[in-house]
């Protein structure tokens, strides 16, 4: 099938990219068709963010999103950042904050909320959305440009053959592709391969952060109080946070962060989670109410240093599948919805000259020139500087803005990707984390419960292995196989016989996420990600 | 010969509800909705006895707020020719339904109304043998297998039953709700997904049909079953005997 553009995933940069070209086609006169899949069962149900939105963004695309009913409805009231150890709690005074992450004008949202609503924008103004499609292939000409992605077979079975009610892929052309998949695409990833889009970026550092939606007492909800922390649980060394967002409806959002640069194996970023919910500063607003959903999903947060060339022929990366999250204000939608809309301005000019499979060039230029491009510089020192530990780091971060307004003379470089970061299980201290309570703290597989994860048993295993060896002969022998602590799905487990011996790796695929950890984290990258059937993954409700 | 597919939009099946915190009923915000599997089981049946050259038309209907377009797109992306829907916001009750559906198959005269056996959000499984009461027409429930005469004018059903399988034979027009088994339904297409958006779908009121779909009754209380209790290890096989008997009460 043949469209002008084909869009592969239906997140705010998608969406966003979808919205622009129709509009543009609309005020012109002109007559583009606009293909959108996306891989979840519907939009929204892979979304995961905090989220707390700077709605400048939405103002540029929509700017009449209020009128229209947005659900962006929960203006921030009170914003608090707080310095935690064990037991205490040291709110951080505004006047010390960065101007970054002060939360004025912005708003407590939903994102797959939001997404939901920017699909339905889409729909109206004629763009074609199919959510339960994954992009499972990149299609090339004879000349080597994109020319579109084939979407992944139907109804395969475990050993590869065809089941009874096996639909083969489509595949669909596009005069250009927009890669939209959220941080580390599959697709984005061997787009960046094959057209060496990394060459001259920094490495790409990730971060993962864990969610859980509550619904609390009335009585200790306030929808647009805003509560961000660093310090406890994670030691000073390691990049993170955590987060407690009230939304609408007696609901918070609460989650934890941690760097995917960690570096000691023995690091459980779903203990973590756990055990930060349980910091009497958290556990006084959760107590007495009830765990409604979970889920987990990575972040690229290397910001300006570590993005790709945006474009190759016959396509772009936007969103977060490039890595446009501001990890200096703690936030990424904007990003995303402005980096797709600018693409989508380059795609429609493109086409209305009559150009097809070449390099969107207008589309970088047009970041470069954009508020966005001056955030993502005024913040560009953030991540490397926390990389050096949370006390220098937030001093020299201070200096970097509070002094230099985010203009130093100075570039920190991301010089090393996160899986390289890893230290032998000999070198480091195994770490001892407190039993779930079932209260406030609860075991992994209750947790993937509240995903609705669900995948068609019988396919085969979408995560797979380069070399099947490795996972015992390098990461249990010097990492302790630290799959088993960075998932937050408790997708890998080193199971023994009863005499303890003979460990091999069992892959529970059918409890993935979808957050791509372990594509990022495996410390010699022999895990690779690869789309399931569509449709199937997490349901999410309102991440 | 005509089938009428009724299909209901129900909360996905991989969606754990939980109850409202109030108790007045289920939780059901923000939960991703999809076609009742029992009723997309009842569609695949219907759109293969097309394809078999028995049934000339299928027509899929809905009852319930404008959002059921979404289902009723599904059955026509799955292979129905066109859809119906009965617009309203009132929660519908499986009576309401069974007179909603008895006056369109006045209107359509449809040989064979297919639906699913139940509803996975209600698990009332009452909607078509209210209807093949109302029509006063022959039903089969729990069909696993669906055969139907040359001449249009009988039907060989397997019904599933405890411990095993009924094979009952009855005179069209008629009622039959689909079990589990009944077959695997296809996955929908991106061109049959696209063709069903120009497929017709013709919106309909209670009003209209003449039909009063108050409820008839009422919630009184909805609450999660209690936590089970954790297991226990038991010592030797003479605690567990003995804790089978006197504690479980089990085995005497």
């Amino acid at each position: 099938m043949e469209f002008d553009v084909v869009i592969v995933g239906g997140g705010p940069a998608g969406l966003a990219a979808a919205i622009r070209l129709k509009q543009l086609a609309g005020e012109k006169g002109a007559d583009i068709n606009v293909c959108l899949i996306e891989k979840a069962a519907e939009i929204g149900g892979h979304i995961l963010s905090g989220a707390v939105l700077d709605p400048s963004a939405l103002n540029r695309l929509l700017p009449d999103w209020q009128a229209q009913g947005a659900p962006v409805n929960t203006p921030v009231v009170e914003d608090r950042f707080l310095l935690l150890d064990e037991s205490r709690s040291i709110t951080v005074p505004d006047w010390l904050l960065p101007d970054c992450f002060l939360n004025r004008g912005n708003h407590v949202v939903s994102l797959a909320e939001l997404c939901r609503w920017l699909g339905r924008q889409a729909e109206t103004l004629g763009v074609e959305i199919y959510p339960g499609f994954a992009g499972s292939e990149i299609l090339y000409d004879e000349d080597g440009a994109v020319v579109g992605v084939a979407t992944g077979d139907m109804g395969v079975l475990k050993d590869g053959s065809h089941g009874p009610n096996y639909q083969p892929g489509m595949a669909l052309l596009a005069r250009y592709t927009l890669f939209a998949e959220g941080s580390r695409g599959h697709l984005g990833r061997q787009l960046e391969d094959r057209f060496r889009l990394r060459e001259h970026a920094d490495p790409q550092t990730y971060a993962l952060g864990i969610k859980e939606l509550w619904e609390i007492p009335p009585e200790k909800h306030q929808a647009g109080r805003v509560i961000h922390s660093v310090g406890w649980p994670l030691d000073a060394q390691t990049y993170g946070g955590g987060f407690l967002y009230h939304l609408r409806d007696n609901q918070v959002a609460v989650g934890l962060v941690t760097g995917l640069g960690y570096r000691n194996p023995y690091l459980s970023t779903f203990e973590e989670f756990q055990r930060y919910k349980t910091h009497p500063a958290l556990r006084k607003t959760l107590e007495g109410g009830r765990r409604i959903a979970y889920g987990a999903r990575t972040l690229s947060a290397g910001g300006v240093q570590s993005l790709p060339r945006l474009v190759f022929p016959g396509g772009a990366l936007i969103g977060d599948d490039a890595g446009f999250l501001n990890a200096a204000r703690l936030k990424g939608a904007h990003g995303a919805i402005d980096s797709g809309r600018l693409a989508a301005d380059a795609c429609f000019e493109a086409l209305t000259a009559g150009r097809s499979h070449d390099k969107l060039l207008a589309y970088p230029r047009a970041f470069c020139a954009s508020p966005l491009f001056d955030e993502l510089q005024r913040g560009r020192n953030f991540k490397p500087w926390m990389n050096k530990g949370l006390y220098l780091g937030s001093v020299m971060f201070a200096l970097d803005q509070h002094v230099f307004r985010g203009k130093a003379p100075w570039t920190l470089r991301h010089r090393a990707a996160d899986h390289t970061r890893l230290l032998k299980t000999a070198d480091c201290r195994p770490i001892a984390y407190p039993k779930p309570d079932g209260q406030i703290s609860f075991d992994r597989m209750s947790s993937v419960d509240l995903s609705h994860t669900r995948h068609e048993e019988n396919q085969p295993c979408h995560l797979t292995l380069k070399d099947a060896s490795v996972p015992l002969r390098v990461n249990l022998a010097h990492y302790d196989a630290p799959e088993q602590r960075y998932c937050p799905a408790g997708v890998y487990e080193i199971l023994r016989d009863a005499a303890g011996e003979n460990p091999r790796l069992q892959i529970n695929a059918q409890n993935c996420v979808h957050c791509k950890a372990c594509d990022i984290k495996d410390p010699t990258q022999n895990i690779v990600w690869t789309p399931p059937q569509g449709g199937d993954g997490p349901n999410y409700p309102n991440m | 010969m005509k089938i009428l597919v009724a299909v209901k939009r129900a909360v996905d099946y991989n969606i754990k509800v939980r109850p409202k915190t109030d108790g007045s009923g289920v939780d059901i915000a923000h939960a991703r909705m999809a076609m009742n599997p029992f009723d997309e089981i009842a569609v695949e049946e219907a759109v293969r006895l097309k394809e078999g050259g028995i049934a000339t038309e299928v027509v899929a209907v809905s009852a319930g707020p404008a959002t059921c377009q979404e289902t009723l797109r599904t059955a026509l992306a799955l292979g129905a020719d066109r859809g119906l829907l009965i617009e309203t916001d009132v929660e519908l009750q499986p009576l309401a339904v069974a007179k909603l559906l008895k006056a369109i198959c006045e209107r359509e005269q449809p040989q064979l109304v297919l639906c699913g056996k139940q509803a996975i959000d209600d698990d009332a499984h009452q909607t078509g043998q209210m209807l093949a009461a109302l029509l006063d027409w022959p039903q089969a429930t729990c069909a696993s297998g669906i055969t139907i005469t040359a001449d249009g004018n009988r039907t060989t059903v397997v019904r599933e039953i405890d411990g095993g399988l009924e094979t009952v034979d009855i005179a069209l027009p008629a009622v039959i709700t689909a079990d589990l088994r009944l077959n695997q339904p296809r996955y929908a297409t991106l061109p049959n997904i696209m063709k069903a958006r120009k497929k017709p779908l013709d919106t309909l009121t209670p009003l209209a049909l003449g039909v009063d779909v108050a409820p008839r009754l009422k919630t009184l209380k909805v609450v999660e079953p209690p936590p089970r209790p954790p297991g226990i290890r038991v010592a030797d096989v003479a605690e567990l005997v003995d804790r089978l008997k006197n504690q479980a009460k089990v085995i005497r």
